[in-house]
């Protein structure tokens, strides 16, 4: 079972609907107990950080997310991924999970790139093996919604998309996956995202 | 870079596509289900659904509908038709859409912008704006295009910005149903004024509006159309592959 953390931040409809659409058995949950059950763990999330940062505070679910990551895949999408950073400094500054070095930032990028960055964008591959990508290709497109991007060492880094600068597009860290795009919204290419996610040991 | 979008719109009555596609010969197909997969397998980008019942039943109905698309189809759904208080974007982002188009609604009530974008984020947040010239100046329609505002289309499409809309759907009333073309003059006026994206709507009459649209717009980041697409005068997937031969970028 893959546990969807509800922690009162965004919308779960189409993340659970494209983990049924697959046949991967999920659970939106807030309760430890799923959390320590489940195979896989996935972190969403929309909004700003700070606000969502202290949402999951309140849940008490922090430690245990911590102590599951080291024993199974996480997977952080959009908000949910910067979430995995050590730091934010979204209209303030906040303390973010840790399990990714770096900082999550504001784009400083020529006026004819608007912000939002939204939309589709292709993929450019950094590390091939990264496990999420066994099904997709090289140039792929996805699709983004954010005003704020992860700056993490290369070695982090499994993708980006072009915007002016190399966004980065996925993060990998071991048992720890970041997308700060949308797979559930990313048709097929995100589907077969989430498929290898949901092959993950 | 960013790809440009192609974005269909279909029109929900009751529960069904009002203009449905002709698959083949065989016959009309009205479930809107069926349209969005057909829509989603030939490469939009997104999807706009545009509710135009009347009736509690109806939008009883589109509710329905909208569910069942979004369990099956993994891209951007827009709901626009009737949006007028927060709890008209609750009512659809619950069911599955991403972003909700308002249109008259904000006319007549500007604040709704800005709470649905505090609520839910501006990213959800689409004004749609229905304008026409009115002796040489781009004014702002209501109520499906019948009734002029007075409201000068540049100024609302900034304030819809300030107020903390996502995205502006800019339809060219002057040009709707002509299909000679988009409405280069107005789509530039109002990309000049904003930085948020804008959707070009209006007046798509055959693959080369689009190459035109794009590569004269440079500030215009999608293209919506309706008929031409559900009666196949344009495939969605060889308008995209020309758009890409011309150098424009697209998700293909």
């Amino acid at each position: 079972m893959i546990a969807i953390v509800d922690y009162g931040v965004g919308n779960l409809f189409s993340l659970k609907s494209s983990l049924d659409y697959l046949g991967l058995e999920s659970k939106i949950t807030s309760d430890e107990k799923d959390l320590r059950d489940a195979d896989k763990i996935i972190l969403p999330g929309v909004g700003a950080f700070g606000d969502a940062k202290a949402k999951l505070e309140s849940t008490g679910l922090i430690l245990v997310i911590k102590e599951e990551a080291e024993k199974k895949p996480l997977l952080g999408i959009c908000l949910g991924m910067q979430l995995l950073l050590e730091k934010s400094y979204e209209f303030g500054e906040y303390e973010g999970l840790g399990f990714i070095p770096g900082d999550v930032v504001q784009f400083d990028i020529p006026k004819e790139y608007k912000v939002p960055h939204m939309g589709w964008n292709a993929l450019d591959f950094t590390q091939k093996n990264c496990p999420l990508f066994k099904y997709i290709k090289d140039k792929d497109y996805v699709y983004y919604v954010h005003s704020f991007y992860a700056k993490t060492e290369p070695k982090y880094v499994a993708a980006t998309s072009n915007y002016a600068i190399d966004v980065t597009g996925v993060v990998w860290n071991k048992n720890v996956y970041g997308t700060q795009f949308h797979p559930e919204k990313s048709g097929e290419v995100g589907l077969n995202i989430l498929r290898a996610f949901g092959e993950l040991k | 870079m960013l790809a440009k979008r192609i974005i269909p719109c279909l029109d929900i009555r009751n529960g069904r596509v009002v203009k449905g596609v002709k698959f083949g010969d065989l016959r009309d197909v009205e479930d809107p289900v069926e349209m969005a997969k057909f829509y989603n397998d030939s490469g939009a980008d997104e999807l706009v659904f545009y509710d135009i019942t009347a009736s509690a039943e109806g939008r009883k109905l589109f509710a329905d509908t909208l569910v069942n698309v979004a369990k099956q189809i993994f891209i951007p759904l827009t709901v626009g038709g009737g949006i007028s208080s927060v709890e008209d974007f609750d009512r659809v982002l619950k069911r599955g859409a991403d972003k909700v188009s308002v249109n008259t609604g904000a006319i007549y009530n500007p604040s709704i912008i800005n709470e649905a974008a505090k609520k839910y984020g501006s990213q959800c947040v689409v004004l749609s704006m229905d304008i026409k010239r009115v002796d040489g100046e781009f004014k702002i329609f209501a109520k499906g295009g019948r009734e002029n505002t007075g409201i000068d289309a540049i100024e609302w499409a900034y304030k819809g910005q300030e107020e903390g809309a996502g995205e502006l759907v800019v339809n060219s009333i002057d040009t709707d149903g002509v299909k000679k073309g988009f409405d280069l003059e107005m789509l530039d006026a109002i990309c000049a004024k904003v930085s948020i994206p804008v959707i070009a709507s209006g007046g798509a009459g055959c693959k080369e509006d689009f190459t035109t649209l794009f590569k004269s717009c440079k500030g215009v980041d999608a293209g919506l159309a309706a008929s031409i697409f559900h009666f196949k005068q344009v495939d969605i997937k060889d308008l995209k592959k020309d758009l890409r031969a011309n150098g424009i970028e697209v998700r293909l």
